[in-house]
C-alpha cells in the first residue's frame, strides 16, 4: 500500500478537528460546523475547479461533521469525482465518504457503480482492492445485481493477485448474504472449489468461508470441495508451526482456517471413500493428540486458537458420529476440560458434551464423567455453567444411573437459581417417569419435588403423578401413604394439597384401616388446609370430601356441615358456590347405591405422550433437535408410558359408570383438551357439572339419561364401503386442481372437469370405456353420507344412454351447491355389467370444503387484526407435522393457491412462511380463513396455524392441508 | 417540593451539590448529566422527567442549574426561585461563571441553607440576606441589639425593611421595562402578540414610607370613572390600557389591591421590582418588517426586507437589529443596504443587518443576493426573520399616572421627594414570518 505523502497530511482538516474539540459547548460547536460547511459549500460552489487535494480534504471534512451526528446533504457529487482520481489516498477518501453517507436510493448510485466498474477493470490491484471493499461495505441490493456476475470472473482469473483474489471472495459473500438469488452459480463454483489448493493461505481461508456459504445452500455444487478440505487440514495439521510463517498464531498453524474448514466438512456426511476417511480420522486424531501435548506458551492467545480447533474438530467428529474411539477419545478430552481452570471451557466442554451424550457410541464414555459434572454443578460459581451441567445430566440419564442423577438434581434444586428451576423441574419429572426404578420410587421422587420446588411444579407435573397412581393399581395403597405423610408436614405448597387431595379421595380407603391415618383424621387433616388455599384447589377438595362421603359414610355428618357451611354455600366464586350445593344435594338425596355408582373410582387414563416432554419442548426450542434422537434409539428402555398401556382401557363413552365418577372430578374426562387429566378446573367447567347432576332428580333413570348425552353419534362411515384402491390417493389431489383423471383401472376411466363460483359448482364426469366390449346397464349415482345430506346438496343429471360403447366416453353433469361447511365427500358408485359380471366401484367425489373458498387480498395490518379477533379456543388450529414431499417454496405456493387461498406476501417478517387468507361461501354462511404455514427447512417438519371464525371449519381444512404437504 | 439542587459546569461536572430531602439519591446528579447534559439529541425542555424524579433546569452562560424532586411541585415556582437563586448570586459575586462558583462555593452552600429550608423557598431577598451573610466574615462584636435587630427583621412583619434608614437626599427612580413580543405573517397581519412588563424601582427613602402608585389601568380609571375624559384620550392616544394579569413584590399590601385597586405599599430599600405585568389588547408595535423572497431557479435567491418605524418622529430607537435567515445550502451571499452594517454569519445560517438609531416614522430597507449550492434534499422550511431593538417608550402603552409618598413620623412631604420615571421598550421575540 502506498504510504501517506508528507503534502497530503490535510492540515486544514487537523485544525478543524481540533477546533471542534477545543469548543466548551454544543452551541460553539454547532457555530463552528455552520461556518465551516458554509465556507465548504462556497469552495464547492466556485466556479474555479478544485484540485484533488482540496476536494478531499472537504470531503474529508463532511465526512467529519457527519460523524460528528450532523445531517450532510450535499458533497456526494466531489466524492464520485474522487473516485475517478488515480491517487490512492483520494480514491480511498472517496469510497469511505460513499461507504458511509450514500444511501441506496441515490441518483447517484448509478455513477457509483460506473466508478466502481472502471476500477474493477484496471489493473491496479490497489484500486480493485478498494472497489471491493466498497461494495462489501454497502452491500446493498443494485450493488448485488449490477456487480455480482463481475467477481466471480475475478475469483478465478488466473492473473488475478491473491490479495484481490481474498477481498473478492469476501466480497461475493458479503454479496450472497445479502441477496443471494443475485449471485449466480456457474462453471465458476467448480473453480471456486480449487481455491482450497491455491498457495496462498489468506486465499484459502478467505475462499473457505465462501465456499462454507455457497455448500449450505447447495451441497451437491461443492462435493468436491470435501476432499480437498480434507487434504488441505490434513497438510496443516501435520505441519510443524514453522512451516507456516504468517499463518501461524500463537504457534498454532493457521487456526481460523482449519475452524473454517472443520465447518466446511460438517456440512457434508462423513466421506464414502475409505482412505479420504482414514485421512480425515487421522487429521482429527492429531488434533486430539495436539491437546495433549503441552502447551507451547503460556499465553491465553495460544490456548484459544488450539482449543477452538479442538472444539471444532470435536464437532465434527460429533457431526458425523460414526468413529466409536474418536468419540471416546473427544469425550475424554472434554472431561479433562471439565476441570479446567477457565470457565469459559468449562462450559464449552459441557456443551458439547451434552451432544457426545445422544451419540450410542459415546454415551457410556460419558456417564463417566458424572460425578465431575455433579460437582461441577454444586460448585460452579457462573450460572450459565450450571444450566449446561444440568442440560448435561439429562443428557446423560439412562436406566442405570437415574436414580443418582434425579436424586442429585433433587438435592440441588432446593439451592438452583431461580432461572432455570423450573425447567430442572421439567427435567427431573421427565427423568423420573422416563427411567423409573419402581412406581414408588417416582412417587417419592414427584412428591420430593413438589415439597422442594412448587412454586416451579406446572400443572403438568401433578396432572402426570395422578395419572399414573389411577393407572397402576399397585402404587395406589403407597402413593395414598406417601401423601398422607407429606401432607401432615405444617406448611405444604398448594401443589401438595392438590395432589393430596386427589389421591386421598380416590384410595383414602386403602390407608383408613391404620388408626393413624383413620378416616377422620384424613379429612381433618385435608380441610385444615383447605382455608389456605386458592378458589380452584377447593374445589378440587370439595370433590375430594364428596367422594369421602362414599367411601367413609361414618363421617358424612362431618363433611355435609362443611358443604353447608356459609362460607362455602354462599361463596362468592360461583364455582365453589354451586359444587357445594350440588354435591350437598346429592349427599342427601342419593342413596347410597346411587352415590356409590356416581362416585365410582376413576377408571385409568387413556395413554397420551407425556406433555411435561412438549412443555420442554416449547420452553427450549433447542432441547428438542436431542429429544427427536434420544427418542430414537431410547425405544428400548420401558417407559411408564409403555407399561401403562398394557392396562385395559376403558372409554369413557362406553362405560356409563366411569363418567359418572368423572363427574366429581373439576372436568369431565370426555373434553377434547390435551389436558392430562383435564382437570383444569376453569369457569367452563360448571356447565358439565350442572348437566350431570339433572340426573340426580330422577335417580332411578339417571345413569341412563347421562350414557346418551355422552355417547357419540352412531358412526356415519357405514355408507362408505369399500372404496376402489387408488380412490383416495386421487382424491386430494383435487384439493388444489380442477380438472383431471379421478380413477383409472384396466377397464375405465374417470376424467373430472370442474368449475366452481361462490357457493355453486359444476363437475363434469367422463367416463371412458377402455376396453373394446360395451358396459352395460351404466348407472353411476352420489349419494351424501350422513350429516352430508344437509350440508351439500348435490344435483345428478341422469345419463341418457345406460350403455358406453367400447372406447367411448360418456359425459355426466352434476351440479353442487354448498350450504354449510362438511368434512365427507359425496359417494360416487358407478354399477355396471362387463362382459356379463356385474362390476360396482365405489369412488368420493372430488367435492372438498376448500372448492367454496375464494382468495381474499389484504394488508398485513388487517391481516394481524382479524388474526388477533379469532383467537377464542376452536377457532385456531395448529399442527406441527413432517413433511411428506420435500419442501419448496414454489411448490408450497402453488399448492397453497391452488386451495383457494390467496397468499399474502410481505405480511410475514420471514419470506419463507407463507401467509393466505380466504373466504368459504356456504350458502346458509361465510367464514373467513387465516391461514399461516411456516416450514422449517432443517427439521423437515412444517407448522400449519389455521384461524376461522368457525370451529369445525378449522378442523376440516387443516385436516385437508395436512395432506397437502 | 424542591429535593436538592445541583450546579454543573459545561462539561456536567458538579459544583455545586446540596440535597434537601432523603429521596434524592446521589445517583440522580449522575441521571441528569447523561440524560440532559449529554445527551444526544439537544434537550430543549426546561422540565426533564427521569426514572419519577423531575429535573427543573435553567441555564446561564455555560452553567447548569438543576432542581430536583420526586414530588409534584409547582414548576412555576421552582423557576421562580431558580431565577431569584440567580439574582441572588450575581449581587454577591457578579457574573455567574464556572470560576466564580468555584471560588465562592463556601457562600453559595451558606445561601442555599438560607433560601431553601427543607427544599420550601425562603426569604431571598438579596438586600435582607447581605445584613448576615457577608463575604468579608462576620465581625467577632456583633452587638445584642444588631442580633435581635437581625432577628426580629427576618422574622418580622416586614422582612424586607429594616427601621431607622435615613437619607439626605428623599430620591426614587421608576422604570417601566417592557418586551414586546410578534409573531407576523408575512402579508402583515398579526398572528400573536403580547408585551411583558416589569415596573423595576430604586428607592432611597428615610424611615418607614408609605407609597401609592397608580397608572392607566383601564379597570382602576373605569371605576373611578374618569375614563371618558376627552383631553386624556388625545393626549396618549388611549386613556388606558387593559391588564391581562400582574403580580406584586411582597411588600403591596394585596387585600387592599383586591378591595380598592390602589397599589400601596412600604418600599423595600435600594432596588427591587415592584410589578409584573402582561398586555395583549391595543399593542403599538414599534416596528413593520417587510419581507420580500424571490427564488430565482435552484441556484439563486433574492431576499428584500423594508423596516418602518411606527413611532413619534421625535423619538428614536437603539440597537436595531434584523437577523435573515438563510437556507442550509447557502454557498455564498451579497449583500446592499442603505443604512447600516450588514454582514453574512455563516455560523448562523444568517444575514444580521445593524443599525445604531432610526427615528420615527422612517422606513430603510436591505437587499441580499443569495447562492445555493443545488441539493435534491427536502425544501428549505424557511424560519422568521428575527429583530431586536430599543425604543424609548412602552409599547403597550402604560403610564404612570402617580407615586405618592406618605412619611408620617418624619417631617418630608411628597413634595420633597425627587422622582425620576423612565420608560424603555425592548424586543422580546419580534418575528415576521417570510
Amino acid at each position: 500500500m502506498p504510504t501517506v505523502a508528507k503534502g497530503d497530511a490535510m492540515r486544514g482538516l487537523a485544525v478543524f478537528i481540533s477546533d471542534i474539540r477545543n469548543c466548551k459547548s454544543k452551541e460553539a460547536e454547532q457555530k463552528r460546523i455552520n461556518k465551516e460547511l458554509a465556507n465548504i459549500r462556497s469552495k464547492f460552489k466556485g466556479d474555479k475547479t478544485l484540485d484533488g487535494y482540496s476536494k478531499k480534504k472537504y470531503v474529508c471534512k463532511l465526512l467529519f461533521i457527519f460523524l460528528l451526528g450532523h445531517d450532510i446533504d450535499f458533497g456526494h457529487m466531489e466524492a464520485v469525482n474522487l473516485l475517478s482520481s488515480n491517487k490512492y489516498t483520494e480514491k480511498q477518501i472517496g469510497y469511505l465518504f460513499i461507504s458511509v453517507l450514500v444511501n441506496t436510493e441515490s441518483e447517484l448510485i448509478r455513477l457509483i457503480i460506473q466508478a466502481i466498474k472502471n476500477d474493477l477493470f484496471t489493473r491496479n490491484p490497489v484500486h480493485i482492492c478498494l472497489a471491493l471493499q466498497c461494495i462489501a461495505n454497502i452491500g446493498s441490493k443494485e450493488m448485488a445485481e449490477a456487480l455480482a456476475p463481475e467477481i466471480p470472473k475475478l475469483i478465478v482469473s488466473g492473473e488475478t493477485l491473491d490479495a484481490v483474489k481474498q477481498s473478492a471472495c469476501l466480497c461475493l459473500l458479503r454479496l450472497f448474504r445479502t441477496s443471494p438469488e443475485t449471485v449466480p452459480s456457474g462453471e465458476w463454483t467448480q473453480r471456486v472449489g480449487h481455491l482450497l489448493n491455491d498457495q496462498h493461505l489468506g486465499v484459502v481461508t478467505s475462499a473457505t468461508s465462501l465456499i462454507h456459504t455457497l455448500a449450505q445452500k447447495t451441497p451437491e455444487d461443492f462435493r468436491q470441495c470435501v476432499q480437498l478440505a480434507i487434504s488441505r487440514l490434513s497438510r496443516i495439521v501435520t505441519s510443524s508451526y514453522t512451516d507456516l510463517q504468517d499463518y501461524t498464531y500463537y504457534f498454532v498453524p493457521a487456526p481460523w482456517l482449519s475452524v473454517k474448514l472443520l465447518r466446511l466438512l460438517q456440512v457434508y456426511p462423513p466421506p464414502e471413500d475409505p482412505a479420504m476417511r482414514g485421512r480425515l480420522n487421522e487429521c482429527l486424531e492429531t488434533i486430539l493428540n495436539k491437546a495433549q501435548e503441552p502447551p507451547k506458551s503460556k499465553k491465553v492467545q495460544h490456548s484459544n486458537a488450539k482449543n477452538a480447533v479442538l472444539f471444532e474438530a470435536i464437532n465434527l467428529i460429533i457431526h458425523h458420529d460414526t468413529e466409536p474411539t474418536l468419540l471416546v477419545r473427544a469425550c475424554n478430552q472434554l472431561g479433562q476440560f471439565l476441570q479446567h481452570r477457565e470457565t469459559n471451557l468449562r462450559y464449552l466442554a459441557l456443551e458439547s458434551m451434552c451432544l457426545l451424550a445422544s451419540s450410542e457410541f459415546s454415551h457410556e464414555a460419558v456417564k463417566k464423567h458424572m460425578d465431575t459434572v455433579i460437582t461441577a454443578l454444586k460448585t460452579e460459581r457462573d450460572v450459565s455453567v450450571r444450566q449446561r451441567a444440568v442440560d448435561l445430566l439429562y443428557g446423560m440419564c439412562d436406566k442405570s444411573n437415574a436414580e443418582e442423577i434425579v436424586a442429585e438434581m433433587l438435592s440441588y434444586l432446593e439451592t438452583a437459581d431461580y432461572s432455570i428451576r423450573e425447567e430442572m423441574v421439567l427435567k427431573v419429572a421427565i427423568l423420573a417417569e422416563k427411567y423409573p426404578v419402581d412406581y414408588t420410587w417416582y412417587v417419592d421422587t414427584i412428591l420430593n419435588l413438589i415439597r422442594i420446588a412448587g412454586d416451579y411444579v406446572s400443572d403438568e407435573v401433578w396432572y402426570r403423578v395422578i395419572q399414573i397412581v389411577i393407572n397402576r393399581d399397585d402404587v395406589q395403597g403407597y402413593a395414598a401413604k406417601v401423601v398422607f405423610e407429606a401432607l401432615q408436614a405444617p406448611a405444604c405448597h398448594e401443589n401438595m394439597v392438590k395432589v393430596g387431595g386427589y389421591i386421598l379421595g380416590e384410595f383414602g380407603n386403602l390407608i383408613a384401616g391404620d388408626q393413624r391415618s383413620s378416616p377422620m383424621v384424613q379429612f381433618q387433616l385435608l380441610h385444615s388446609k383447605y382455608h389456605l388455599c386458592s378458589a380452584p384447589t377447593r374445589g378440587l377438595l370439595l370433590s375430594t370430601y364428596i367422594k369421602f362421603i362414599n367411601l367413609f359414610p361414618e363421617i358424612k355428618g362431618q363433611l355435609q356441615d362443611v358443604l353447608r357451611n356459609n362460607n362455602n354455600l354462599q361463596n362468592a366464586d360461583a364455582e365453589l358456590q354451586q359444587r357445594a350445593i350440588e354435591y350437598l344435594q346429592l349427599s342427601t338425596v342419593a342413596s347410597q347405591d346411587v352415590l356409590a355408582t356416581v362416585l365410582e373410582e376413576m377408571p385409568p387414563f387413556p395413554e397420551r405422550e407425556s406433555s411435561i416432554l412438549a412443555k420442554l419442548k416449547k420452553k427450549k426450542p433447542n432441547v428438542s433437535d436431542i429429544e427427536v434422537k434420544e427418542g430414537k434409539k431410547s425405544s428400548n428402555p420401558p417407559t411408564l408410558n409403555n407399561s401403562a398401556a398394557n392396562t385395559p382401557e376403558a372409554t369413557p363413552a362406553s362405560a356409563p359408570v366411569p363418567v359418572m365418577a368423572a363427574a366429581p372430578a373439576p372436568a369431565p374426562v370426555q373434553s377434547a383438551s390435551d389436558d392430562l387429566l383435564g382437570l383444569s378446573a376453569g369457569p367452563a367447567a360448571a356447565v358439565p357439572v350442572t348437566n350431570n347432576f339433572a340426573a340426580p332428580a330422577a335417580p332411578a333413570g339417571g345413569g341412563g339419561l347421562l350414557v346418551d348425552v355422552f355417547d357419540t353419534p352412531p358412526a356415519q362411515n357405514n355408507v362408505s364401503t369399500a372404496l376402489a384402491p387408488q380412490a383416495e390417493d386421487n382424491f386430494f389431489k383435487f384439493a388444489i386442481k380442477n380438472n383431471g383423471v379421478l380413477f383409472e383401472n384396466e377397464l375405465l376411466q374417470i376424467g373430472v372437469k370442474a368449475e366452481y363460483k361462490g357457493n355453486l359448482g359444476r363437475l363434469g364426469l367422463f367416463y371412458g370405456n377402455k376396453t373394446s366390449y360395451p358396459f352395460q346397464f351404466f348407472t353411476p349415482t352420489v349419494s351424501c353420507p350422513g350429516e352430508l345430506a344437509s350440508a351439500l346438496n348435490v344435483q345428478t343429471k341422469p345419463l341418457d344412454v345406460n350403455t358406453v360403447e367400447g372406447g367411448a366416453q360418456v359425459q355426466q353433469i352434476i351440479n353442487v351447491e354448498c350450504i354449510a361447511d362438511f368434512l365427507d365427500a359425496p359417494i360416487l358408485s358407478i354399477k355396471f355389467s362387463y362382459s356379463g359380471s356385474m362390476q360396482q366401484i365405489n369412488l368420493m367425489l372430488p367435492v372438498m370444503l376448500n372448492k367454496f373458498f375464494e382468495p381474499v387480498e389484504m394488508d398485513a395490518t388487517t391481516f394481524f387484526n382479524r388474526w388477533k379477533q379469532l383467537n377464542s379456543p376452536g377457532q385456531e388450529e395448529q399442527k406441527i407435522f413432517k413433511a411428506t414431499y420435500p419442501i419448496n417454496q414454489d411448490n408450497s405456493r402453488t399448492k397453497l393457491l391452488g386451495f383457494g387461498f390467496g397468499l399474502l406476501d410481505g405480511v410475514d417478517p420471514n419470506p419463507d412462511n407463507f401467509v393466505g387468507a380466504g373466504i368459504i361461501k356456504a350458502q346458509s354462511s361465510q367464514v373467513g380463513c387465516l391461514l399461516r404455514l411456516e416450514p422449517n427447512m432443517q427439521a423437515q417438519m412444517y407448522r400449519l396455524t389455521l384461524r376461522t371464525s368457525s370451529n369445525s371449519v378449522t378442523t376440516r381444512l387443516a385436516d385437508l392441508l395436512l395432506k397437502l404437504f | 417540593m424542591i429535593g436538592g439542587l445541583f450546579i454543573y459546569n459545561h462539561k456536567g461536572e458538579v459544583l455545586i451539590s446540596r440535597v434537601y430531602r432523603d429521596d434524592i439519591g446521589r445517583n440522580a446528579v449522575d441521571a441528569f448529566r447523561v440524560n440532559v447534559i449529554h445527551a444526544r439529541q439537544q434537550v430543549r425542555s426546561p422540565v426533564t422527567n427521569i426514572a419519577r424524579t423531575s429535573f427543573f433546569h435553567i441555564k446561564r452562560s455555560n452553567i447548569w442549574l438543576a432542581c430536583v424532586t420526586k414530588q409534584n411541585v409547582n414548576a412555576g415556582l421552582v423557576f421562580e426561585f431558580l431565577n431569584k437563586m440567580v439574582e441572588v448570586m450575581q449581587s454577591y459575586f457578579g457574573k455567574i461563571s464556572e470560576d466564580n462558583i468555584k471560588n465562592n462555593f463556601v457562600l453559595i452552600y451558606e445561601l442555599l441553607d438560607e433560601i431553601l429550608d427543607f427544599g420550601y423557598p425562603q426569604n431571598a431577598d438579596t438586600s435582607i440576606l447581605k445584613t448576615f451573610i457577608t463575604q468579608t466574615g462576620i465581625k467577632a462584636q456583633v452587638t445584642k441589639e444588631e442580633q435581635s435587630q437581625i432577628t426580629s427583621q427576618v422574622t418580622g412583619q416586614i422582612s424586607w425593611r429594616r427601621e431607622g434608614i435615613k437619607y439626605r437626599r428623599n430620591e426614587l427612580f421608576l422604570d417601566v421595562l417592557e418586551n414586546v413580543n410578534l409573531l407576523m405573517s408575512p402579508q402583515g397581519q398579526v398572528l400573536s402578540a403580547h408585551v411583558a412588563g416589569r415596573i423595576v424601582m430604586k428607592s432611597y427613602l428615610s424611615g418607614m414610607p408609605e407609597c401609592k402608585f397608580g397608572i392607566n389601568d383601564k379597570l382602576v380609571l373605569d371605576k373611578s370613572g374618569r375614563s371618558d375624559d376627552p383631553s386624556k384620550v388625545s393626549a396618549t392616544g388611549k386613556a388606558s390600557i387593559a391588564i391581562d394579569d400582574c403580580t406584586f413584590h411582597q411588600c403591596v399590601r394585596l387585600s387592599k389591591f383586591e378591595t380598592e385597586h390602589s397599589i400601596s405599599f412600604i418600599p423595600p430599600d435600594g432596588e427591587y421590582e415592584l410589578m409584573r405585568y402582561r398586555t395583549t389588547k391595543d399593542i403599538s408595535l414599534p416596528f413593520r418588517v417587510i419581507p420580500l423572497v424571490r427564488e430565482v431557479g435552484r441556484t439563486k435567491m433574492e431576499v428584500k426586507v423594508v423596516i418602518k418605524s411606527n413611532f413619534k418622529p421625535s423619538l428614536l430607537a437603539q440597537k436595531i437589529e434584523v437577523r435573515i435567515p438563510t437556507p442550509l445550502n447557502t454557498s455564498g451571499v451579497q449583500v446592499i443596504c442603505m443604512k447600516g452594517k450588514a454582514k453574512y454569519k455563516a455560523s448562523e445560517n444568517a444575514i444580521v443587518w445593524k443599525l445604531k438609531r432610526m427615528g420615527g416614522m422612517k422606513e430603510s430597507q436591505i437587499s441580499a443576493e443569495i447562492e445555493l449550492l443545488p441539493s435534491d434534499k427536502k425544501k428549505w422550511s424557511r424560519p422568521p426573520i428575527s429583530m431586536n431593538f430599543e425604543v424609548p417608550f412602552a409599547p403597550s402603552g402604560l403610564k404612570v399616572r402617580y407615586l405618592k409618598v406618605f412619611e408620617p413620623k418624619l417631617n418630608y412631604s411628597d413634595h420633597d421627594v425627587i422622582k425620576w420615571v423612565r420608560y424603555i421598550g425592548r424586543s422580546g421575540l419580534y418575528e415576521t414570518r417570510c
